[in-house]
């Protein structure tokens, strides 16, 4: 396999873990939404995140050419062959702290989503040119709801600057790229990340703005998710997902 | 989150070849802009339709079941308000 499509497939496998992990996420909320509607809202958002997941291992499959499957990618690996970043793996919190981790992914997701849709890639263009237009409704929902948490009563707009405050230091590592990474952009590929934060930080902003909230300092930051050095709350999480495939394996529905 | 204070909306959907609006359910949120967007998660997952309206439930003005007589009685003393009551013209054939 040539280093291109080497990097390539651990491009999509990286982008498979983000979809996975945050939809699993979302996907706890069955059933413990507030109330009705939105918990239907969330499971929606975390089926849209499942299934950007199970395009990409499926392509990641085919790149790899080695007869594994989407479900090999998702139910067999263990936490340092994952490559999310780390913000998807971080336990739901309260209502507010997952909808804040919502507005920092969705803002994200939009501009990377809208860029890779011009990828040189026509499988990556194709799954991209999906993923924007449910990414714009799932930052409607998300910026919607910071305005009301943030401008809230007092125990919502404390809810939410503390989810803020606790989630900032993972957004960093967003905007950082990898040489293997910058290779495969420089062959109009894969997105420039850094280039997309400025704008991403002007949008949270002006989001935080109306909301009545102040912007975290940017005086900490935790990476790593990209190389596989993940929080402790992965392990859990995986424990949970690939429960059955472990127990298992090769069991069916 | 108190259910109890969130108002309820009724919830209309037009289909893709629909010319009306149908009334499809009702769901409760914060203001209009939610229900909306809550319409389209209940509502729409499998394309179900093409445009949505929600009205708040409150501000629907409904007949009472005792008016039924008054409101929706066909009214068959008055057999000139149905079409079929007026003999056609042999040169219109079916109408």
């Amino acid at each position: 396999m040539s280093s291109q499509r080497k990097a390539l497939l651990d491009y999509c496998i990286a982008l498979g873990d983000d979809s996975l992990t945050l939809g699993h996420r979302l996907s706890e909320w069955s059933s413990n939404g507030p109330f009705l509607e939105e918990d239907l809202a969330l499971t929606n958002v975390a089926l849209d995140f499942i299934g950007r997941a199970r395009m990409f291992y499926a392509y990641a499959a085919e790149i790899e050419g080695k007869g594994r499957s989407e479900d090999d990618f998702a139910f067999l690996r263990d936490c340092r062959e994952y490559r999310n970043f780390l913000i998807n793996e971080l336990p739901n919190g309260d209502f507010a702290f997952t909808m804040a981790r919502q507005l920092l992914v969705d803002a994200y997701d939009m501009d990377f989503f809208g860029r890779l849709a011009g990828s040189s890639d026509p499988d990556l263009a194709a799954i991209a040119a999906k993923a924007v237009k449910e990414s714009r409704y799932h930052l409607r929902r998300s910026e919607d709801w910071i305005i009301r948490l943030g401008d809230g009563t007092e125990e919502s707009h404390r809810r939410t600057q503390d989810a803020f405050e606790q989630l900032w230091g993972y957004a960093a590592e967003m905007f950082d790229m990898s040489a293997q990474e910058r290779q495969l952009a420089d062959a109009g590929i894969a997105v420039d990340r850094g280039a997309l934060e400025a704008g991403w930080a002007s949008k949270v902003q002006a989001v935080l703005k109306q909301a009545t909230l102040e912007v975290p300092a940017d005086d900490w930051s935790i990476r790593g998710g990209r190389e596989g050095i993940h929080t402790e709350h992965l392990g859990y999480l995986l424990a949970e997902l690939q429960f059955l495939q472990r127990a298992y394996p090769g069991l069916q529905w | 989150m108190n259910q109890q204070n969130l108002p309820l909306y009724e919830v209309f959907v037009r289909s893709k070849r629909g010319l009306d609006h149908r009334h499809v359910g009702s769901l409760h949120a914060e203001d209009a802009t939610q229900a909306l967007e809550y319409a389209r998660d209940v509502y729409l997952r499998r394309s179900e339709g093409v445009s949505i309206w929600v009205v708040r439930s409150s501000d629907i003005t409904a007949s009472q079941e005792s008016d039924v007589e008054m409101f929706c009685d066909p009214m068959d003393d008055k057999p000139y308000r149905h079409a079929t009551h007026f003999k056609l013209p042999k040169e219109v054939d079916n109408m």
